[in-house]
């Protein structure tokens, strides 16, 4: 019978399944970060237990981290404290762990597939519900509680029930400028915040073929913001090429093996799908949100949305509630707003590609008067090296944006980066829940270019017009 | 795990949809490397009116009183009506940690996000999905009757209300019987710890860089 790539990657996974359909998953590769997995290591201490395969565990301090100098270590003690539980936790389990000092630091979604750790075929978790992104391989890649995080710790399984299928097939080329990130934010604009709940989203169609990898990171990042747990594109010779030879994708014989397999991650013509949604790559402009959930969003040459056009009574309420939180008014163009902020990183939007896309809006403009803070946050050290070998970090500087180091920071605020109340910022993150980037915060989410570009010209701007 | 069986208690009426789990417990609260507190800071930017930091005396904050958990009527609430797509957003813990320390044991809305909705399980708590015309309809109920409350049923899958009306709810079969009998989820997957062994015997031959 015909399979989908999602039917696959479970079933070469699943070690027994009960009557009712609850399975034991054995999971491959298990990414862990500072604020997800203390209460974990507590419980497996408690029960006297020990890491199944602690060679599957890569671990990162990246939520807490201060992103200006490290040498003076953390400031706030309590975020201290949490990372150097974490560097306790790896040493005393032998895991491997790049910590804050290494140049191999970083956000866990952005160096897991740096370092070649996040592989096709592969199951993929971690404490972090954007684990999705490394979907963007062929893997079956989700968030989990911290339950679960012991649980993987104590037995390399999770107890799963199979989601259904869903497809999301983007047809047609993209235009010139548009990125996986407004691809996902139109997704989640048509099909909203809970469309995918239950099920794993693979994204097929011409559009999602071309973008490079990066691009798939992005998109399969926020297949999460849909309501799906797990995102996925098969895999196609653009993903062989971006695993070959990193330090932790195989070599040698091994290499030949598992492309052979790799080369069978993909839906097979025929497969059954329980959900399919299409979408024309043409219409797709550049999307900023308005709101407050991902999927409050429009494209850049649209106006706020009006609640009074709206005929759902709890959508109304939550747009009107939404518009108070934002400071905003129906129908003012989306062009009017001016963000007090700009920030360019987060697991979503921090890879090299990005960090390209953003400078080549900043070189040669000058941010904008009313911007009081633009910043830059590579995802990793080695993203960030990479870029200043290509000069991106001069460009960024002489534009006025502050160059910092890798971490999570402003996309939840957990370390000292944040909004103050009330103020308004235009963020390559993937989230604009109230509060997300700091109490009172006012979060627009768009793709790196279109916030370097709103950081250049002080209000949002449709790329395309910028010459 | 705390087992549950039944239990009675006052309704809250939470009237918002895609509660996320940023509202539910700010990121600042995350900070705490225990399980348990998180209680007083469950939904810390709608319940107080001054910016809340860990460590504070929460006593001493300035509460908001339009905010429905502040409301006298609803004190020691420990069932949650909610709206559609209650829990989403990130995969925190520390959501259902912070609504069970607080007292919550049941939850009642038409859908909730899968990584929140999995979590509670894991945690001792209920979450009960209805019809949005029944959660509509208690909604409507428990705002008219001071001091409403339900009595849950697991066992029998049965939300008792206060005229004596009966609502049945589904529940997976596997998360029924790991909550009837508090029954912790690592202890029962050790039980098949040779079929672990043997797919990755299997494995290993299939797929050996997985294995270096």
């Amino acid at each position: 019978m015909a399979k989908t790539l999602y039917d696959k990657l479970w079933q070469d996974h699943v070690v027994r399944m009960d009557e009712d359909g609850t399975a034991l998953l054995y999971i491959d590769r298990h990414l862990v970060h500072e604020v997800t997995s203390p209460q974990a290591f507590e419980g497996l201490r408690l029960a006297g237990r020990k890491p199944w395969r602690v060679e599957t565990i890569m671990a990162s301090p990246d939520h807490n981290v201060p992103t200006t100098d490290r040498s003076q270590g953390i400031s706030d003690e309590v975020s201290r404290i949490q990372v150097e539980t974490l560097d306790q936790n790896c040493d005393d389990f032998g895991i491997n762990e790049f910590k804050m000092d290494d140049i191999r630091q970083g956000i866990v979604h952005v160096i897991g597939p740096e370092e070649g750790a996040s592989l096709p075929g592969m199951t993929v978790v971690c404490g972090d519900s954007h684990t999705s992104t490394h979907g963007a391989f062929g893997a079956l890649a989700f968030g989990i509680g911290t339950s679960e995080v012991e649980h993987v710790l104590a037995t390399q399984c999770l107890i799963q029930k199979k989601s259904r299928n869903m497809l999301i097939k983007v047809n047609g080329s993209v235009a010139e400028g548009i990125t996986g990130k407004d691809i996902v934010l139109a997704i989640i604009g048509k099909i909203g915040t809970a469309g995918g709940t239950g099920y794993a989203i693979e994204f097929g169609g011409q559009a999602i073929q071309e973008l490079s990898v990066e691009g798939r990171m992005s998109l399969c990042n926020m297949a999460i913001e849909a309501g799906a747990r797990a995102g996925m594109v098969a895999v196609d010779d653009v993903t062989i090429d971006y695993v070959k030879g990193r330090p932790y994708a195989p070599d040698g014989q091994d290499w030949d093996k598992a492309v052979a397999y790799w080369k069978t991650l993909h839906s097979d013509e025929g497969a059954i799908f329980d959900a399919v949604v299409e979408i024309d790559a043409c219409d797709i402009q550049p999307q900023v949100t308005w709101g407050t959930s991902p999927e409050m969003v429009v494209t850049v040459i649209d106006k706020v949305p009006d609640p009074a056009a709206e005929t759902d009574p709890v959508k109304q309420e939550g747009m009107m509630r939404a518009l108070e939180y934002m400071g905003l008014q129906a129908n003012t163009p989306i062009a009017d707003i001016a963000p007090d902020k700009v920030f360019i990183g987060s697991c979503t939007n921090s890879r090299i590609e990005d960090l390209r896309a953003a400078a080549s809006i900043a070189k040669g403009r000058k941010v904008a008067d009313n911007i009081k803070l633009a910043m830059v946050v590579p995802g990793s050290g080695l993203v960030k090296q990479q870029a200043e070998q290509e000069g991106l970090d001069k460009i960024f500087i002489e534009a006025g944006f502050e160059w910092r180091e890798p971490g999570c920071s402003m996309c939840l605020a957990m370390n000292a980066d944040r909004l103050e109340p009330g103020e308004r910022c235009a963020s390559t993150s993937n989230r604009n829940f109230e509060g997300r980037q700091g109490q009172g915060g006012r979060t627009h989410l768009v793709s790196p270019a279109m916030a370097a570009a709103a950081a250049v010209t002080g209000h949002f701007v449709d790329i395309r017009d910028l010459e | 795990m705390e087992k549950f069986t039944k239990m009675t208690g006052i309704v809250v009426p939470m009237d918002r949809a895609n509660v996320d789990t940023d509202a539910i417990i700010p990121k600042q609260f995350l900070k705490s490397i225990k399980r348990s507190g998180f209680g007083p800071n469950l939904f810390d930017e709608w319940r107080y009116l001054d910016h809340g930091e860990p460590g504070m005396d929460n006593s001493q904050r300035n509460i908001n009183p339009d905010f429905v958990l502040n409301f006298p009527r609803y004190q020691g609430g420990q069932i949650l009506i909610a709206r559609k797509n209650f829990g989403c957003g990130s995969s925190r813990e520390h959501a259902p940690w912070a609504l069970e320390d607080y007292g919550f044991r049941v939850i009642i809305a038409p859908s909730y996000a899968d990584i929140f909705f999995n979590n509670s399980f894991k945690n001792g708590m209920l979450p009960i999905i209805l019809s949005e015309a029944l959660v509509d309809q208690l909604f409507n109920e428990v705002e008219a009757e001071e001091g409403y409350r339900l009595t849950v049923d697991l066992e029998q899958q049965a939300i008792i209300k206060p005229d004596g009306g009966v609502i049945e709810f589904e529940v997976d079969e596997f998360r029924k019987h790991c909550l009837l009998n508090g029954l912790d989820d690592i202890g029962l997957t050790l039980q098949h710890i040779d079929d672990i062994k043997v797919y990755e015997e299997k494995r290993k031959s299939e797929a050996p860089w997985l294995f270096k």
